[in-house]
């Protein structure tokens, strides 16, 4: 596989990436990076995708594990309140599903649970 | 409707964990189809025993063994409405244990101001064989 398929690239800088286009290794993530990984998503991003995009970020470095959906808006419920811990809101923002979309752009894995 | 039709396929779930949380991938295994089977919403509780205890063990550090530390993820089970991990209580006296050496693993009660109560509950092996009894599934790792 040639580098265009399997990794992002900013400026000779190469990021690999799965077949799913999910970040190898996650300690290479920066905001650029995630601008560019949004961009193939056909995302153009807001503070309230950043916010979303923080806030998986920070809960993958507590517990390790990029959590489901269900988990996600319980958790975006707490911190930011019912308009935000709501699925059609993260819906808007991540058409093609908030914890899929959204953790590829945060550099994450793939959520657990994904079915 | 479609909640009735929910309510007659729940059914309660123990994921059995008797091995330590490295040197094998049963640890690691069994927690990621616990996460997975909590999007299915079954009543899901977990057990550990036997060297299985260990995966509960506080202050973790793989670092000299190349493998990921997973032991933070069992804090995140309370997001995904686990709530009844058992500790036999025997394995842990076997291995030199108490309570005071597991992690702190906790659910947030939203009812209740999203207080945190404890995930955990140790008993004894009579104890485990009845809760073990009353379940529908058995998932031994």
């Amino acid at each position: 596989m040639d580098a265009a398929t399997s990794a992002y690239v900013i400026d000779s800088h190469v990021y690999e990436h799965d077949e799913e286009g999910y970040l190898k290794n996650l300690s290479e993530w920066n905001k650029e990076l995630a601008e560019l990984i949004a961009k193939d998503e056909k995302i153009e991003m807001t503070p309230e995708h950043w916010e979303v995009v923080n806030f998986l970020r920070d809960y993958y470095d507590e517990y390790q594990v990029a959590p489901a959906i269900r988990v996600l808006v319980k958790a975006m419920k707490k911190t930011f309140g019912p308009e935000k811990g709501d699925q059609k809101y993260l819906y808007e923002l991540f058409p093609y599903g908030p914890a899929k979309q959204a953790c590829k752009i945060a550099g994450l894995p793939k959520p657990t649970g994904c079915v | 409707m479609a909640d009735d039709a929910q309510q007659q396929v729940k059914k309660s779930f123990m994921y059995v964990n008797r091995k330590a949380p490295y040197g094998t991938i049963y640890a690691l295994e069994a927690l990621e189809v616990v996460l997975i089977s909590a999007a299915f919403e079954q009543d899901v509780s977990l057990a550990f025993l036997d060297d299985g205890v260990f995966q509960l063990v506080k202050g973790q550090n793989t670092a000299g063994i190349g493998m990921k530390n997973f032991s933070p993820t069992f804090k995140a089970l309370g997001d995904y409405e686990i709530r009844q991990l058992y500790v036999e209580r025997e394995s842990l006296e076997e291995r030199g244990l108490t309570s005071e050496d597991l992690m702190e693993i906790t659910w947030e009660d939203e009812e209740d101001d999203y207080a945190k109560k404890p995930s955990i509950r140790i008993v004894s092996r009579m104890e485990l064989t009845e809760v073990m009894a009353q379940q529908d599934v058995l998932l031994n790792f």
